[in-house]
């Protein structure tokens, strides 16, 4: 029996705040947590099959042309037999962008950048197939043709037409405003860097092939997977009950499943295939890097009469990937006049794609440093700039919000971070004495996000009282749990709904035999399976309440006991010893048309920073949230604060360095490309606030996994601008490019 | 990585005698020869294993009141030490400002002395190198360098000493004392030891096959104030951009004595005489260490191709700058009270 | 071809010997021949703590050294510092503290946090302690620098900080 819902008008009926267990919201500890801290959750490169075999992946070191010849004889020399090097014309030349569903460009005969996989070295060991991927020799042929830097005049590039906002007349606004500030931002790419490599076990049974992998999505994968393959999908199982990270890189099938799987049914034993960190750099996706131009202007009381947003970004020739820069800018403040365009440049660099928070990452971030500029230019507090351009709706398509923070975060943070201690005039022009070497200073920035519901379903089962154990429930969906907290939100959800304890409830996620679910990405993981979960829940408790004699809206459950219509009685006489159990449905309807659905967020920095060396420092750091319901405080607090130290990490060392005479990745490992360590993160302090959106979802939750990072970034450069007067505006702020831009400003 | 012959040494003897053939490596810590024979950049065909040498790992008095420091004393252990904590505290600052706490516990003395540039260049195989593969060329230089030289470099190459705790040994006057095959050991000051790229960057130092670094030797303490100053893209875990080590005496006012040395911007520890004799003599002053700074980098030439606006590169100023936090660091450390160090001054 | 050397070395107190490949990494080892894979691989070259396990109870990255370089020693896994039912001081706080998102960090960082409390104990300064000699206060600021060298890309630092924290308070110095 099926309980399914489509969001097409508002759910008002919040339910969930009407239930008796009490567990919704609160700061429930993961169910998975011990298995972690104990080292027992296996992750994908862990699972040990029988006479299993180690494939390496080799890569290209010229970033076009064509694979003329593979040499295999110092190979077979020196290895003999027990190599084998696949070169499948299946093997994929990039992986597949999120939500694909099909395969991704395939043939690596074809070299389109620097570190694409060619071939695969499978061998006993991997001591073996790592040595073997060395010996290999590949002859290329032709490949002059390339484009390398986005901004080079040579290169070419596509105006994203469907992207472009215009509306009124910016440059009559620009001409006539009382205030405005026109200047170009450039933010380097950025990887995910989940800590876990990609990785692939794969193996065969007949025709039905199993990959143990690490995967974000896994219904879509399913599908690309066997797309690339040319075998059904019903074929394919996924299995990724631990994911070692996300944040993008691993919503596509990539090269590790398909060359493990080629490997696996030509050899007919089970192949794993793990990508070297180095790899994972250059084969996966990368965050494009961007160039902004942003113009706004102001009245002369600081209201918005006009927003410019002009960006370059750059993929592989062929991607449709653009990323979306502008996004955040259609809705964050109500101008008039308004321009919004994306350019996307065809460079031979790693494949451009989703990495946290695509768009608003680093368009809000340029926006919000432009915003800190203006304000200064007119000279009002920068809280209350942002305060007078709160927008009524949706200021490019009229929509009305379906619930909105914007003012109430800004607020609360100003108040909890005492930001009415900021001295406007940067602490370089104040402190005379040269050997005050350490200046200080504070910002804030505005962070917004779109919502997003996606189609899922869920599986409850409430099982009978046995052997002396109680009633209990099991949640099953095909969702993944990276990190962000599935495990835990969805047992509480079903807990909730039923009337369990946390402990009775299991949940089993990260098997594609599962019912499907959109998976972890675009912040829509908790609301969307949440909401399969909290549907099969409500039909679990029709069929309960018809049990008990009363209806369902009368129902109390709690604590394994049912009570409702004047009877009362414990769970375990209901089931009777058999066991019910429903699948929810949801799917997204009108509401995601007729509102404009968004998350926001307000984050306040103090640094500190040198005045001879420009070394940055962050001192104290608060975001203040508001994302609708907050199903999980805990992993929902944990989530803003992995947004907050990527902003940290996005502001003052994140930056893929490429080559400009062949585009490939430089800093391709964790001692080139610098994520933040533990001392570069002060104690951060995050504040989640009340919020109810039913237009969201029938939970009246917002997506919160991505918030934490966009516009991150604008807090600490602009406190960075209040200790020193510099405006850096070419990301990240380095020491270098510190001193750069104080050289400008003083 | 290419399969290898693994032999653990004995003695000093053994070691000396089977590291003389070619191809073959020291291994101790390990730390940075795995690292680079997994990405095929070293090919040791043999691999001789000191680390169960007696005696190697030990930190002695010498009898002129220096310090003797084996060549296994771990970066942790020596970071530690209470004589060196108290003596030559420029050394555990360096030592703490470097790497990680386990990679300190692995990293070796001798190994951290002898550790490769971490030029992007270097570790990748398929770019053309001339330390890695002599008359290859150097891809470095138009590449976006951020841990290149700008001192002692030539058109080969110009990859850096990376190492923090080198810094620190230079400004003491360290010599690493050797044990060769067949014959006496030597004693080596670190100007003697490294080489400079010139036409061959592939050969880094003066060692001679299956000659192996036994100790360095610290001269006695030079007292005064010990700063190390360290410059980086991350607040910890991270090699430098430009670090500074600095030993100075003030008295009344006055610079009795000022060493420096400078670590991220040259292929060996870098002093030099004249911008320490600068200081002698003289009351701290902006304009002193503006000239301390023009001397020590009045040869410096930024190689690198930085970024997409052509410019010149920021090493040159970074180091200038870095120069004159770390003199004043240790100028105010002075006038507060003697003996006192800085590492991270915030 | 690469002729196997066997090694003897004791993991989790257990003597255990090993044949392999020369090339064989003590990672590699533990997670490949011993199946115990709670020391995660994540880049293999040293600069994320992943693997972090003790050695002759010091931590140190197990995958920039070779297994054949430790015949005699003592290895301490994550498995060896507790189990489900029976956590670790280390272990029940982080998960009290969701010192964790995704988890694959966590075993790096509960070993290495395992052996950093003793090396404040041991008096050791960092780089964050203001002085170099003396007792070591168990400041924030010296806890973030002395386990920079585990890192965590789902961003659990402050968590992480806090739950070591609580084991110092709870444990005395």
């Amino acid at each position: 029996m099926n309980r399914h819902h489509k969001m097409d008008s508002a759910d008002r009926q919040n339910r969930l705040d009407g239930m008796a267990q009490g567990l919704i919201g609160t700061d429930v500890p993961r169910p998975d947590g011990m298995a972690k801290a104990t080292g027992t959750a296996t992750y994908a490169a862990e699972e040990r099959r029988e006479g299993m075999l180690h494939g390496v992946l080799v890569r290209a070191t010229v970033p076009g042309g064509r694979v003329a010849d593979v040499d295999t004889d110092a190979l077979a020399k020196a290895l003999g037999d027990d190599v084998t090097v696949i070169t499948d014309a299946r093997l994929l030349q990039v992986p597949a962008q999120g939500t694909d569903g099909k395969a991704p460009p395939q043939g690596p005969d074809l070299v389109h950048y620097v570190g694409q996989p060619l071939a695969l070295v499978v061998a006993p060991s991997f001591e073996v197939a790592r040595h073997g991927a060395r010996l290999l020799g590949i002859r290329y042929e032709g490949g002059e043709e390339g484009h390398f830097d986005p901004e080079d005049d040579a290169t070419p590039t596509e105006l994203r037409d469907k992207k472009t906002v215009d509306i009124g007349d910016l440059d009559a606004a620009m001409a006539k405003a009382a205030h405005s500030v026109d200047a170009v931002w450039r933010t380097p790419g950025h990887v995910s860097a989940a800590m876990e490599p990609h990785a692939a076990v794969a193996w065969w049974e007949g025709e039905h092939l199993t990959v143990r992998s690490a995967l974000q999505m896994l219904k879509f994968n399913r599908d690309e997977l066997a797309d690339a393959l040319g075998i059904p999908a019903e074929n394919v199982r996924l299995l990724a009950p631990f994911v070692g990270g996300g944040f993008g890189s691993k919503l596509g099938i990539s090269h590790e499943a398909v060359g493990a799987a080629i490997a696996a049914r030509q050899l007919g034993r089970p192949v794993r295939v793990v990508l070297s960190r180095q790899q994972v750099f250059e084969a996966v996706m990368r965050r494009s890097e961007t160039r902004q131009h942003l113009r706004l202007c102001a009245d002369e009381e600081g209201r918005l009469t006009g927003i410019g947003h002009d960006c370059l970004v750059s993929n592989l020739p062929g991607q449709d990937f653009a990323e979306p820069v502008i996004q955040g800018s259609r809705f964050a403040y109500a101008a008039p006049n308004r321009h919004l365009s994306l350019r996307l440049a065809r460079v031979n660099r790693t494949c451009a794609g989703s990495v946290r928070a695509p768009g608003e990452a680093v368009g809000l971030t340029a926006l919000e440093n432009a915003m800190d500029e203006l304000a200064e230019a007119i000279g009002i507090d920068p809280v209350e700039l942002r305060l007078r351009n709160v927008p009524e709706e949706d200021p490019t398509d009229g929509k009305p919000f379906s619930s909105m923070m914007m003012a109430e975060v800004l607020r609360e943070g100003a108040r909890r971070f005492d930001w009415q201690r900021r001295n406007p005039i940067p602490a370089l022009r104040r402190e005379g004495d040269p050997r005050r070497e350490w200046l200080r200073g504070m910002g804030m920035s505005l962070l917004v996000r779109g919502n997003i519901l996606d189609e899922a379903e869920a599986r409850v089962r409430l099982l009978p009282a046995e052997d002396g154990a109680p009633v209990r429930a099991e949640v099953e969906t095909d969702m993944t749990d990276i990190g962000t907290g599935s495990y835990a939100v969805l047992s509480q959800i079903a807990a909730e709904m039923l009337g369990l304890p946390m402990e009775r409830v299991t949940t089993r996620l990260g098997d594609s035999a599962l019912p499907p679910s959109p998976g972890s990405g675009g912040s829509w993981g908790a609301g969307s399976s949440g909401s399969s979960v909290y549907l099969a829940c409500l039909e679990l408790r029709t069929r309960l309440a018809r049990a008990l004699g009363c209806d369902e809206g009368e129902l109390t459950l709690r604590d394994g006991q049912a009570t409702g219509g004047n009877h009362s009685r414990p769970l375990a006489e209901l089931l009777d010893g058999g066991t019910i159990e429903a699948v929810g449905h949801i799917e997204p309807g009108k509401t995601a048309k007729e509102r404009r659905q968004a998350t926001y967020g307000a984050q306040f920095a103090e640094v500190e920073v040198s005045r001879h060396t420009g070394e940055v420092r962050v001192r104290r750091m608060l975001g203040v949230f508001a994302a609708g319901r907050i199903l999980n405080s805990r992993t929902a607090r944990s989530q803003c604060l992995g947004g907050m130290t990527f902003g940290i990490g996005m502001a003052l060392s994140e930056e893929l360095e490429h080559d400009p005479r062949d585009g490939h990745l430089v800093n391709r490992d964790f001692a080139g490309y610098h994520i933040p360590v533990n001392a570069d993160v002060p104690q951060l302090e995050v504040h989640l606030m009340e919020e109810r959106d039913p237009w969201a979802n029938p939970m009246q939750s917002k997506g919160i996994g991505e918030l934490g990072i966009c516009g991150a970034a604008a807090a600490i450069t602009n406190a960075i601008h209040n200790a020193t007067g510099a405006r850096v505006r070419d990301y990240p702020a380095t020491p270098d490019r510190v001193l750069a831009a104080m050289a400008v400003a003083n | 990585m290419n399969p290898f012959a693994y032999h653990r040494a004995r003695d000093e003897q053994d070691a000396t005698a089977t590291a003389a053939d070619d191809g073959t490596s020291f291994v101790a810590g390990a730390t940075n020869l795995v690292d680079l024979m997994k990405l095929g950049v070293k090919t040791p065909g043999r691999l001789v294993d000191i680390t169960r040498i007696e005696g190697l790992d030990r930190i002695e008095r010498t009898d002129d009141g220096g310090l003797r420091i084996g060549t296994l004393v771990t970066n942790s252990d020596l970071a530690a030490d209470p004589v060196v904590r108290r003596d030559y505290p420029v050394l555990s600052r360096a030592i703490l400002a470097g790497a990680s706490g386990q990679l300190r516990n692995k990293a070796t003395t001798g190994g951290n002395l002898l550790q490769h540039p971490r030029c992007p260049y270097f570790q990748d195989l398929a770019m053309p190198c001339n330390m890695r593969e002599p008359g290859s060329g150097c891809a470095a230089q138009g590449g976006p360098m951020r841990l290149h030289a700008i001192l002692g470099t030539s058109a080969a190459c110009i990859a850096a000493h990376p190492g923090d705790m080198g810094v620190a040994m230079g400004v003491l006057d360290a010599a690493v004392e050797t044990a060769r095959p067949g014959q006496e050991g030597r004693s080596l000051s670190l100007e003697e030891l490294y080489r400079l790229p010139g036409e061959r960057p592939d050969i880094r130092t003066v060692l001679e096959p299956g000659e192996m670094i036994r100790a360095v030797v610290l001269p006695p303490p030079p007292g005064g104030t010990h700063v190390y100053r360290k410059v980086r893209d991350r607040a910890s875990y991270a090699f430098a951009l430009v670090s500074t080590a600095v030993v100075l005496r003030l008295e009344d006012g006055y610079i009795q004595a000022g060493r420096i040395a400078l670590g991220g911007v040259a292929p060996r520890p870098w002093r030099n005489p004249h911008a320490e004799e600068a200081m002698t003599g003289e009351p701290p002053s902006e304009a002193l260490f503006d000239r301390v700074a023009n001397i020590l980098l009045a040869e410096a030439v930024d190689r690198s191709a930085l970024g997409r606006d052509g410019a010149p590169g920021f090493k040159i100023d970074l180091a200038r700058r870095t120069i004159r936090a770390a003199l004043w660091q240790a100028v105010e450390r002075s006038e507060g009270g003697a003996g006192k160090t800085a590492g991270e001054a915030a | 071809m690469q002729t196997p050397l066997k090694t003897t070395l004791s993991i989790n107190g257990t003597r255990h010997e090993i044949e392999g490949d020369a090339r064989l990494t003590l990672l590699d080892a533990l997670r490949d021949h011993l199946g115990l894979t709670g020391s995660k691989k994540g880049c293999d070259h040293g600069q994320c703590g992943a693997c972090t396990v003790l050695l002759n109870g010091r931590r140190v990255n197990s995958c920039l050294t070779l297994l054949c370089m430790h015949d005699g020693d003592e290895v301490t896994t994550i498995e060896g510092l507790g189990t489900p039912d029976t956590p670790s001081d280390l272990q029940r706080a982080f998960v009290d503290r969701d010192g964790m998102q995704c988890g694959y960090c966590t075993p790096g960082q509960i070993c290495s946090a395992t052996a950093m409390i003793e090396e404040i104990r041991q008096g050791w300064p960092s780089h964050a302690s203001e002085g170099l000699e003396g007792e070591v206060a168990p400041t924030p600021a010296e806890i973030a620098e002395r386990m920079s060298g585990n890192l965590c890309r789902c961003g659990c630092y402050p968590n992480i900080v806090d739950a070591i924290a609580d084991v110092i308070a709870e444990e005395g110095p």
